[in-house]
């Protein structure tokens, strides 16, 4: 047995070395197990594992940027109207061209991302803080259960759309009656949503070792129920948020949504409807802008559900 | 089977009540007053009490909503306030248009969207599977009616492939009609396409882990066989039932689509009853719709049976 072995500390290899005698063997030292990690390559691969996520995130973002900056942003007064320079083709005055009445299409549509945003966050938050509310009550009282399921059945059968259309017949179009009828129509379906996760929730073995040991049914509900059916809430409110800002586009493209005057990417649309034969570039600008950020926010969404919910992933 | 059908068909009553309720809600919240528009601006206050008392509108709302359940089970809609035509006999007019809609779009969109997601499920992670689910996510991304515009200028106006705008009825022959209706059908398919795409994937994944699969495959039966014969049947019942529920999609969208490509039907007349405010024809075509995806999926909780013989009701 020839003494190869010599302990050492890592990084001696090369003194050793040079004073070993010829015969001895000595080992290539170790590499670093753990590879020192740069901040830079956790950003790159965020976006190599999450590609749509953050790229939904930055386009949110931007388009969030542009809702806030708009007074800053548009060119021109979105409302003023200039008779003169009606239906006018994209240029260096007006970047994305004249609408019918002359006003400025690029100035429309960047104040028309402050409707979009503000009718699908304040439809995703109501929506699911009443679904939620609902849903608990549901899930939680068999008594009531019954019955507010039989209504939650009754109106999930009227298509969400035509629902939004009817309740905005009985109303002056405006932001606010928009976000109720859009709301109400989504609330059926968070309420089912909630209701389920409530209800496989109540099996869990800790809810029961809660209730067994003594724990009042409104701390269950608190401290253990509600907790664990935020996930999939913050999912589904996402792609309420996606789905309204649809919704309100559509509403305002049939006459019956935000008043005409405000610039909506819907309202834009409606008013190129008559000339979307000629003058196509009236629609395409806000229809590409509505389908970004509809598209961003869904992205973000498939983003949370990843994060949420590994198995889920891989799949859908 | 026939007992099935009827019990399955009285638990949807309580269903279309809430339907009912919440419709004639609808027209009795409803701003305005019908009856000082019947009667004009000269009547006085008396024949204006008079003519409430003969339309029955003065009487308590429970009593108005069974009288109008009973006329709605007797058929009978009510007339337009705007044309003074029956509701039913302005749907009938109407519904050609949206069922040849309705159905193509069913059609071709099933026939591409579950061959996709097979497709997609079958090359899971290859780039096909990864352009399927891009597809889905710009399916749900981009509005019904925003793909409408844009095939209707690419194809209609910029190329000058099929028509621009319009319905050509049937009995004008199957060729026009069909060419009226391409347009229109894959812009109310494209959603459709993308939602039954991915639920086929996942459905398909699913069943494509089972161990009889393996088996089918290890006793060498063709790729194809053990996709189609063995993995899609028993797939079906997730896919069908989201067929199922997309069709109040295809519903909202129609009503979207035939305005954009200027159909006459019903969804047009949904609109045009919206923007005059005409409540009678806003209620039946609420009521129409919702009963018939109703009826729908009914029918599709009937096909799991056929689809999946371990399902009994």
């Amino acid at each position: 047995m020839s003494a190869t072995f010599v302990p050492r500390a890592p990084g001696a290899a090369d003194g050793i070395r040079a004073s070993a005698p010829p015969d001895l063997a000595i080992a290539e030292p170790l590499p670093d197990i753990i590879p020192p990690r740069k901040a830079r390559g956790r950003a790159r691969r965020l976006v190599a594992r999450h590609p749509g996520a953050v790229i939904g995130g930055v386009l949110l973002a931007v388009v969030l940027a542009m809702a806030l900056l708009a007074p800053w942003i548009g060119t021109v007064d979105p409302t003023a109207l200039s008779p003169t320079q009606r239906t006018r083709a994209p240029s260096a005055l007006h970047w994305f061209g004249t609408d019918l009445l002359g006003r400025d299409i690029y100035s429309r549509v960047v104040y028309g991302a402050r409707v979009s945003l503000v009718i699908g966050f304040s439809v995703a938050a109501l929506a699911s803080a009443a679904g939620l509310a609902i849903g608990l009550v549901s899930g939680m009282m068999r008594r009531a259960d019954g019955i507010i399921m039989r209504i939650v059945d009754g109106v999930m059968s009227i298509p969400p759309i035509l629902l939004a259309v009817a309740l905005m017949a009985l109303t002056r179009g405006s932001i606010g009656n928009v976000i109720v009828a859009i709301t109400v129509a989504e609330i059926p379906r968070v309420t089912r949503l909630v209701r389920g996760v409530v209800l496989s929730l109540r099996e869990q073995p800790y809810v029961d070792a809660a209730i067994v040991s003594g724990t009042r049914p409104s701390t269950v509900i608190w401290r253990h129920i509600l907790p664990n059916s935020l996930a999939p809430m913050t999912v589904q409110a996402t792609y309420i948020c996606a789905s309204a800002m649809i919704a309100e586009a559509i509403l305002s493209f049939i006459g019956a949504g935000v008043p005409p005057s405000t610039p909506s990417w819907g309202n834009i649309m409606a008013e190129g409807r008559a000339l979307w034969q000629v003058k196509f570039t009236i629609i395409l600008f806000p229809a590409i802008f509505l389908s970004l950020t509809v598209l961003a926010v869904n992205l973000v969404g498939d983003g949370i559900r990843d994060a949420l919910d590994a198995r889920m992933a891989k799949d859908v | 089977m026939l007992g099935i059908i009827v019990r399955r068909l009285v638990a949807t009553i309580p269903v279309m009540a809430v339907v009912a309720l919440c419709v004639f809600s609808l027209l009795y919240f409803a701003p305005g007053d019908p009856v000082t528009i019947i009667a004009g601006d000269q009547a006085s206050p008396a024949d204006v009490a008079r003519i409430r008392a003969t339309l029955g509108l003065d009487r308590p709302f429970l009593v108005r909503l069974g009288d109008w359940t009973w006329r709605i089970l007797q058929g009978d809609l009510g007339t337009s306030i705007f044309t003074n035509i029956p509701v039913t006999e302005l749907i009938a007019q109407r519904v050609q248009p949206t069922l040849s809609l309705m159905l193509v779009t069913l059609a071709f969109a099933i026939a591409i969207a579950v061959p996709l997601g097979v497709a997609a499920a079958a090359t899971a992670g290859s780039v096909v599977d990864r352009s399927v689910m891009a597809l889905a996510v710009l399916g749900f991304s981009v509005p019904v009616f925003v793909v409408g515009y844009v095939l209707a200028h690419v194809f209609a106006v910029e190329l000058g492939w099929l028509p621009v705008q319009g319905y050509t009825p049937i009995e004008r022959g199957l060729g026009p009609w069909f060419a009226n209706l391409i347009l229109p059908a894959s812009t109310l398919g494209f959603v459709y396409v993308a939602l039954i795409a991915r639920v086929t994937r996942a459905a398909m994944l699913d069943v494509l882990a089972q161990d009889y699969v393996r088996t089918a495959r290890a006793k060498g039966l063709a790729p194809r066989a053990v996709l189609f014969l063995h993995a899609l049947k028993n797939a079906a019942v997730p896919i069908v039932t989201v067929i199922g529920m997309g069709i109040a999609l295809l519903i909202g969208g129609a009503v979207v689509t035939e305005t954009v490509f200027a159909i006459p039907g019903l969804g047009r007349l949904t609109v045009d009853a919206i923007l005059r405010r005409d409540y009678p024809v806003i209620q039946g075509v609420v009521l129409l719709f919702s009963a018939v995806y109703v009826l729908m999926n009914l029918a599709i909780d009937l096909l799991y049976t056929l689809l999946d013989p371990r399902i009994r009701y």
